[in-house]
C-alpha cells in the first residue's frame, strides 16, 4: 500500500502566483506574519483606496440614514403607540444578515454601490430612529412644564428644550450606527470591490491566505472604528457639556 | 419584470433543491451552536463572578463595545492565518463575537440586582454561593437571557460569511453565484433571512416562557449589537 507523501498547501501550490503577493522581499514570499515592506508597498495602491472607500461608504450611509431618521423621529414624536410597531419592524430587519440583504437587494438596484448604500441606510435606521425617538421623548415632565410656564410654543418647546436634551442619546445612536456601518461595511466586498473587507475577501479566496493583507486591512477597520466612536464622544462632549460620565 | 422573475427564479430554487438547502442549514446551525457554546462557556462564568463580585466593570462593559468594533470578516481572516481554513477558525471567530453581548448582559444582569435584596439575603445568613444562585442569578434571568439572545441571533447571522472561510452552510451557495446562478444565490438569501428570522422569534418566545412571571414587567430591551 504506497502513501502518498502529504505536502503543505504552500509547497503544492508553488510559490507567489497570487497577484497580491507582489514578487516582494523574502518576508512577502514566505508570507510571515507581518511585513512591513508589503505595507509600505501596497499603501498607495491598495490600502489608501481601501480605507478612502470605506470612508465614504460609513459616512453617505451614516448621513442619509441619520437624515431619514431625524426627520421621522420629528414627525412622529407627537404621535402616541407609533415607536412599538416601529420596534418590532426594527428588530426583525436587523436579524436580517447583511450578507443576504445585499444579494436581495441585486435584482431591485443591480450589483451597484446603490444596493450596498440602500443596505447600510436600512441598517442604520434601525439603529437611528429608536435612539432619537427615546432622546426626544426623554425630557421630564417638570422641565417641559417649567418650558410651557416661561411662554415656549410646542414648536420652542423641541427645537430649544426637547432636542438639546436629546443630544446624549442622539450621539449614543450615532456611535453604534457608525461603529456596526463601518463593521457591516466590510461584507459590502462581497459584492463589489470596495473598503477595506475587499483585501481581506481576495486574501482568504487564495490558498494561502496573506497574512500581512489581512491584519493591516483588518487593523485599519478595528482603528476606524475606534477613531470615529473617540470623535463622536468629543461632539457630545462639545454639544452637551453637562455629560462628563462616559 | 425582471425583479419579479429573480424572485420567481429564487422561489423555485427552494422548491427543487429541499435537501441541499436543508443540509446546509443545519450546518450553518452546527456551527452557530458550536460557536455559541463555546462563547457561553467562556463569557458566562466571568461575567457572572464579575457581577457578583461587582468588579470590572470597564473590562464587562468594554468588551460589548470593543466586539462591536470588531468587524466578522476581520475575525474570520485573522483566526484563518492562526487555524487554517476550515470549521475550527469560524467557531473561534464567531464564538469572540458571541462573547461581547454574553459578557455584558451576564455582568450587568448580576451586578445590577437590587442591593437590598441581596442584603436582606445576607442577613438571613446565606453564603455568598447561596446568594448568587438562589437571589442573582433568577433576578438577573432577562438580562442573562438577553445576552445569549443577542449573540445567538448575532452567529446565525454571521455564519453566513463563514462561507468564504470554509465554514460551509447557506453561505456557500450565496458565495457561489458560479454554480448556483442567481436563482440559487436568491433563494439561498431569503433561506438565510427566514433562519434569522426563526431564531430570532423563537428565543424570544422561549424568554419569555423561562421568565419568571414577576419579572416579565421589568424586561428591559436590550442595546443592539452590529451585525453583519
Amino acid at each position: 500500500m504506497s502513501v502518498a507523501q502529504p505536502v503543505s498547501g504552500r509547497l503544492a501550490s508553488g510559490g507567489p502566483v497570487i497577484p497580491n503577493f507582489g514578487h516582494g522581499s523574502a518576508c512577502v514570499r514566505g508570507d510571515h506574519t507581518f511585513c512591513w515592506d508589503w505595507v509600505q508597498q501596497h499603501w498607495r495602491d491598495t490600502l489608501l483606496p481601501a480605507l478612502v472607500q470605506h470612508i465614504e461608504l460609513t459616512l453617505i450611509a451614516v448621513g442619509i440614514g441619520f437624515a431619514i431618521a431625524f426627520v421621522l423621529a420629528l414627525l412622529t414624536h407627537r404621535i402616541r403607540g407609533f415607536d412599538k410597531p416601529v420596534g418590532v419592524f426594527s428588530a426583525l430587519l436587523y436579524t436580517i444578515p447583511s450578507l443576504a440583504l445585499f444579494q436581495l437587494l441585486v435584482p431591485f438596484t443591480g450589483i451597484t454601490y446603490t444596493t450596498v448604500e440602500v443596505a447600510l441606510v436600512a441598517y442604520t435606521l434601525v439603529i437611528l430612529y429608536p435612539n432619537i425617538d427615546a432622546g426626544l421623548n426623554g425630557a421630564s415632565p417638570e422641565v417641559l412644564e417649567a418650558a410651557r410656564g416661561m411662554g415656549l410654543t410646542a414648536r420652542q418647546i423641541l427645537w430649544r428644550v426637547e432636542l438639546p436634551l436629546a443630544v446624549p442619546a442622539i450621539v449614543a445612536g450615532l456611535r453604534i450606527a457608525v461603529v456596526s456601518t463601518i463593521s457591516i461595511g466590510t461584507i459590502a466586498a462581497f459584492l463589489l470591490p470596495k473598503g477595506l473587507g475587499y483585501p481581506i475577501f481576495v486574501a482568504l479566496q487564495s490558498p494561502t491566505p496573506f497574512k500581512t493583507e489581512i491584519y493591516t486591512a483588518g487593523a485599519l477597520a478595528i482603528g476606524l472604528a475606534l477613531v470615529c466612536d473617540g470623535l463622536l464622544l468629543l461632539l457630545r462632549r462639545t454639544l452637551a457639556p453637562w455629560t462628563r460620565v462616559a | 419584470m425582471i425583479v419579479s422573475g429573480a424572485f420567481t427564479g429564487a422561489f423555485q430554487f427552494i422548491a427543487d433543491n429541499p435537501h441541499l438547502l436543508v443540509t446546509k442549514a443545519i450546518e450553518q446551525l452546527e456551527l452557530a451552536g458550536a460557536a455559541l457554546l463555546l462563547a457561553a462557556v467562556v463569557a458566562l462564568p466571568v461575567g457572572i463572578a464579575l457581577g457578583h463580585l461587582h468588579r470590572g466593570s470597564t473590562v464587562a462593559v468594554g468588551a460589548s463595545i470593543v466586539g462591536r468594533a470588531l468587524p466578522s470578516l476581520v475575525l474570520i481572516g485573522v483566526f484563518v492565518t492562526v487555524l487554517g481554513i476550515g470549521f475550527t477558525n469560524n467557531m473561534a471567530a464567531l464564538a469572540v463575537l458571541a462573547t461581547g453581548p454574553m459578557l455584558t448582559n451576564a455582568f450587568e444582569g448580576i451586578d445590577r440586582v437590587d442591593r437590598d435584596t441581596v442584603d436582606a439575603a445576607r442577613g438571613m445568613g446565606m453564603t455568598g454561593m447561596q446568594i448568587l444562585r438562589r437571589i442573582e442569578l433568577p433576578l438577573s434571568l432577562p438580562l442573562l437571557f438577553t445576552g445569549i439572545r443577542v449573540a445567538a441571533v448575532t452567529v446565525v447571522a454571521t455564519a453566513p460569511i463563514a462561507a468564504i472561510a470554509g465554514g460551509g452552510g447557506l453561505g456557500d451557495i450565496i458565495v457561489n453565484q458560479a454554480s448556483y446562478r442567481l436563482s440559487g444565490v436568491l433563494g439561498a438569501s431569503i433561506c438565510v433571512m427566514a433562519l434569522s428570522a426563526g431564531v430570532f422569534v423563537a428565543l424570544v418566545a422561549l424568554q419569555r416562557a423561562v421568565t419568571p412571571r414577576g419579572l416579565r414587567m421589568t424586561m428591559v430591551p436590550e442595546v443592539q449589537r452590529g451585525k453583519e
